[in-house]
């Protein structure tokens, strides 16, 4: 089973940290998986998006044309991206950020108020891994413990910063 | 070993180093720039190896050709324009015999192009690149670990052949991360080259030059080059075939289109279409037995590039007017799906009445 996921957002909310965690714990648990990072002559402050794709197979194309999942942390990804989505698909938004009238009816949305939630726990900056948390639990990619591993080996060097982040991902694990 | 998730650019310069690269030059340019600060990070770092920043690609990849004379193991790095930009000094390494491996994750073109990947250098590196008449290893990697793979090959292949080695990626490959397993650690010390020069004492002095005023001279030069070549392309040939046993129709396609194409293969044989594919990883010695022989059972290829079609001249001549080959190509820097793949091969599989 292949699945394709597009985070999205601002450059700085850290989508690209939520990729790449997904994948390393998509690697931890043995399957095949690709990261694909999406900056061209993009500015600061301007949007960045990656693409995971997860599967038991090879996988021919670390591209999404139309993805299983779409992660939206902020407004302009929300309009840009809600017409990628399968059929049947899930779209996350980011509710803190993301105004737009979502119009398609064939795909579920599951709605995080992920800046209000970090910022109730003490840390403004891990909105990005209580969205993280929340898609986990929506999408079952992954096992949590997969990911919490994940964390740890990205964040080896950083070690205050894995609690902070451990809370904000159960925080948004949570919430369903 | 435990596999790690690296993106291509870095995985070429970690397999670099544990192939004991002891020098890199290189000059920014997307989508390469990971390779770059790589080595920038760990290769300076460590004893007796040197990374340069140069000041142009010119620079970059004459800094190569004096690392190599001096018997180091070399690379350069860069991108399609950056790559034009190198080919004197590739030809002038050609010339000498000096090992060198040079990547080039290639983008959009002609001209600056875009930065998205495509293939469009195909000719470029498979025909020399530069003046003169030579040829360079071409390796096609299609994925993180083939990178890391191919990279040390690649450095393996210069030292034994004397010869530069090219690594044709492009921008996709480059930048996209994928869990990769480096088989081989770092040497603590090579053996230095045996034609290295490191100075004359006792012995005669040898010269390395580009230029001979004696016609004589350089075609027994120019032969010297083709009777090596001939023997790389005996020994080194190397490509990949995927469910072509029983295929009416071959895909032959290379790096990152060679997956995408795997992948719509496995979609149509899902739907009862007996299709396979032919994957040269030695752009340069172009696999053209291995052709001959799907050819054998096959009347029906496809090829399949991201470029407007230049590998199909060599599925041509390697058919020998045998076969029908059929082409579909998107340049520029767009990625097609593997479902579009999948369209185009069901498409020309009724058209062409097969079963």
């Amino acid at each position: 089973m292949l699945i394709k996921t597009l985070f999205a957002g601002f450059g700085g909310q850290g989508v690209m940290s939520m990729g790449l965690s997904l994948a390393e714990a998509a690697m931890l648990e043995g399957k095949n998986v690709t990261y694909l990072p999406a900056y061209g002559a993009e500015v600061r402050g301007g949007t960045a998006n990656c693409t995971v794709a997860v599967s038991d197979d090879e996988i021919a194309s670390p591209v999404a044309s139309s993805p299983e999942f779409v992660v939206a942390m902020n407004q302009p990804s929300a309009v840009k991206f809600q017409h990628h989505i399968q059929s049947g698909g899930l779209f996350f938004l980011n509710s803190s950020l993301v105004e737009a009238d979502i119009i398609r009816g064939d795909i579920e949305i599951v709605r995080v108020a992920a800046n209000k939630i970090a910022e109730d726990l003490g840390s403004p900056k891990s909105a990005n891994m209580v969205m993280l948390g929340a898609f986990i639990r929506k999408s079952g990619l992954v096992e949590m413990k997969s990911v919490m591993e994940s964390l740890k080996r990205i964040l080896s060097t950083k070690k205050k910063l894995i609690e902070i982040n451990e809370k904000a991902l159960n925080a948004g694990f949570n919430l369903f | 070993m435990t596999k790690v998730l690296m993106d291509g650019n870095s995985s070429i310069g970690e397999a670099a180093i544990r192939a004991g690269c002891q020098c890199y030059f290189g000059y920014p340019i997307t989508p390469q720039n990971e390779l770059t600060e790589y080595m920038a990070t760990h290769l300076s770092r460590r004893k007796g190896c040197a990374f340069v920043q140069a000041e142009s690609e010119l620079a970059a990849i004459n800094m190569v050709y004096g690392a190599s004379v001096v018997g180091a193991r070399a690379m350069t790095s860069s991108s399609s324009p950056g790559i034009s930009l190198k080919q004197e000094g590739i030809s002038y390494l050609a010339a000498c015999e000096l090992p060198a491996v040079i990547v080039n994750m290639s983008r959009g073109g002609p001209g600056l192009g875009s930065i998205a990947a495509a293939q469009s250098d195909y000719f470029q590196a498979t025909r020399g690149g530069g003046h003169g008449d030579y040829r360079t290893i071409v390796l096609a990697p299609s994925s993180v670990q083939e990178l890391a793979d191919l990279t040390m090959r690649a450095f393996d292949l210069a030292d034994k052949y004397k010869i530069p080695v090219i690594i044709l990626g492009d921008g996709v490959l480059g930048q996209m991360m994928e869990p990769v397993e480096f088989k081989r650690e770092a040497p603590a010390q090579l053996p230095v080259r045996e034609d290295a020069l490191r100075g004359a004492k006792g012995r005669p002095s040898r010269i390395r030059k580009t230029f001979t005023s004696n016609p004589a001279e350089l075609e027994e030069i120019n032969w010297s080059l083709f009777r090596r070549y001939g023997l790389i392309k005996k020994e080194e040939t190397t490509w990949e075939t995927f469910m072509t046993d029983d295929a009416r129709l071959v895909v032959v396609a290379f790096g990152i289109a060679a997956r995408i194409a795997k992948g719509a293969i496995r979609n149509v044989r899902a739907e009862g279409l007996k299709v396979g594919l032919l994957r040269p990883i030695t752009l340069w010695p172009f696999p053209d037995e291995a052709v001959k022989e799907v050819a054998k059972n096959v009347e029906h290829f496809l090829v399949f590039e991201m470029n407007m079609g230049q590998m199909i001249e060599d599925v041509q001549l390697s058919l020998e007017g045998k076969g029908e080959v059929s082409f579909y190509g998107r340049p520029g820097g767009v990625i097609p799906n593997p479902s579009e793949v999948a369209r185009v091969i069901s498409r020309l599989y009724y058209q062409k009445g097969l079963k």
